[in-house]
């Protein structure tokens, strides 16, 4: 499996040389251990998961460690960042009295799971953590766990369900089915999107990349040249693009989060 | 799902079925990046945040009361200013009242000597006029006995007569003077 890697950035294989093309596939998203302890294997993806926690958590500590009134340089980007995830996300969908609890949660899923996808493009490192499921799903859960946690809390057993299934006397004969569905859709389905959502978008644009890059020096040779650059280009839009998505989906798994927590704080489901 | 973890189970590549070890360390990371940003460092900053709004707005609040105390002794000023202007008004009116009646006075002073003094003249006249007749009479009888003593050739020292005479004679003059006055007054 590392041998394809290096087979594919650091072999001189090119187009006409005879060798086929080095394609990206499930095998780039498996590492071989840095090192290991016993059979726990520490993995690049690991690696980058710890770095991710020390750029967050040190960049917030340089940023908030001694916040003054007048804010410094780093701490003004910081209470932009904050306020971002604070207004533009938590208030907006629970409002400001409700969502004042979770900010720290939303604040640091947000941050976190950015980091983890930008490096995606970050050069040695190029890989999104969140394109290894484990990752995702971790916070999938967490959120899940709260979700639930607090449908429960709110609602009792009997309307917890009732929140969960939708119920509605209203719809009558249907009724059943509804509720089966509303089931199905909130406790089985939901963690599973909301986790692979983020995992698909990275895994899929790591694969991009990944493509074009292999592709750009694949090709790099005889015509192939002229397609190579082509390759080449797509490959600084694709890292650009990525850039943007990654924003996105870390955006879009705290917003689905702040929904969740704010479908099991409603009154009517 | 479980179909999926099934199916996962065949496949240890399948990218859909997270790996235990990737599962906890992922867990730990976020656990510590939510650990020190929920207890430390976003508490600290609220902190901060929420006394800058009360900075922010206990500057605007004493603003405000700069202002208003502004406004309130511009309002003073110009009270005083506008007092300050009666005042003067009324006291151009009262100094213009005063000299005014100074001059009334003084007219009324100057009427009233004027008139002292032609009332003064007028008595003075009187009594030279009155002091004259009396001269008078007495140098006209004298005159008009001496006269008449000369013509009659006899004495008229006899003072009792004398004057009888004299009384009559002049009696007579003023009776004539008299009805020519009141003809005169008549005509």
């Amino acid at each position: 499996m590392s041998a394809d890697q290096v087979l594919a950035s650091e072999t001189n294989c090119h187009l006409f040389d005879g060798c086929g093309f080095p394609a990206p596939g499930l095998h780039s998203f498996v590492f071989d251990p840095i090192f290991s302890i016993g059979s726990f294997d520490f993995n690049k993806p690991m690696l980058l998961a710890f770095l991710s926690t020390i750029v967050v958590v040190g960049f917030f500590w340089a940023a908030f460690n001694k916040p003054k009134v007048v804010p410094g340089k780093v701490q003004m980007v910081g209470e932009a960042g904050y306020d971002f995830v604070r207004r533009g996300i938590v208030y907006e969908t629970l409002g400001k009295k409700v969502g004042e609890k979770y900010v720290p949660l939303m604040v640091s899923l947000f941050f976190f799971v950015w980091i983890m996808n930008i490096w995606s493009v970050i050069p040695v490192a190029q890989f999104p953590v969140t394109a290894i499921i484990a990752f995702p799903v971790g916070m999938a859960a967490i959120v899940y766990i709260t979700w639930m946690y607090l449908t429960f809390k709110k609602h009792g057993f009997v309307g917890a369900l009732k929140n969960i299934t939708g119920y509605d006397p209203t719809l009558g004969k249907v009724l059943p089915l509804s509720m089966t569905i509303e089931f199905f859709s909130n406790v089985l389905v939901r963690p599973f999107t909301h986790a692979v959502r983020l995992f698909a978008n990275m895994f899929a644009g790591h694969t991009l990349l990944l493509l074009f890059t292999l592709a750009s020096w694949y090709m790099l040779n005889g015509i192939g040249i002229a397609y190579a650059g082509v390759s080449f280009v797509m490959t600084i839009v694709m890292t650009g693009f990525e850039l943007f998505i990654q924003a996105v989906q870390a955006y879009v798994f705290v917003l689905l989060a702040c929904s969740y927590v704010q479908g099991a704080l409603a009154e009517h489901h | 799902m479980i179909a999926l973890v099934q199916m996962a189970a065949d496949d240890a590549e399948n990218p859909l079925v997270p790996p235990i070890p990737e599962l906890i360390i992922g867990l730990i990371a976020f656990a510590i990046v939510f650990i020190f940003l929920a207890k430390k460092l976003l508490p600290n900053i609220n902190k901060v945040l929420e006394e800058r709004r009360e900075a922010i707005e206990g500057g605007m609040e004493k603003a405000e009361a700069t202002q208003a105390e502004a406004q309130q002794t511009l309002e003073q000023y110009r009270e005083q200013l506008s007092e300050a202007r009666h005042e003067a008004a009324r006291l151009r009116q009262e100094a213009q009242e005063q000299g005014a009646a100074l001059i009334a006075e003084m007219r009324a002073e100057g009427q009233r000597q004027r008139e002292e003094i032609v009332a003064a003249g007028h008595a003075q006249i009187e009594a030279d006029r009155k002091a004259a007749a009396a001269a008078l009479r007495q140098d006209v009888g004298k005159l008009a006995t001496e006269l008449a003593g000369k013509l009659v050739g006899e004495s008229l020292e006899d003072s009792a007569r004398q004057s009888r005479t004299i009384d009559r004679f002049l009696d007579g003059l003023d009776a004539t003077a008299t009805g020519s006055a009141t003809a005169e007054a008549a005509r």
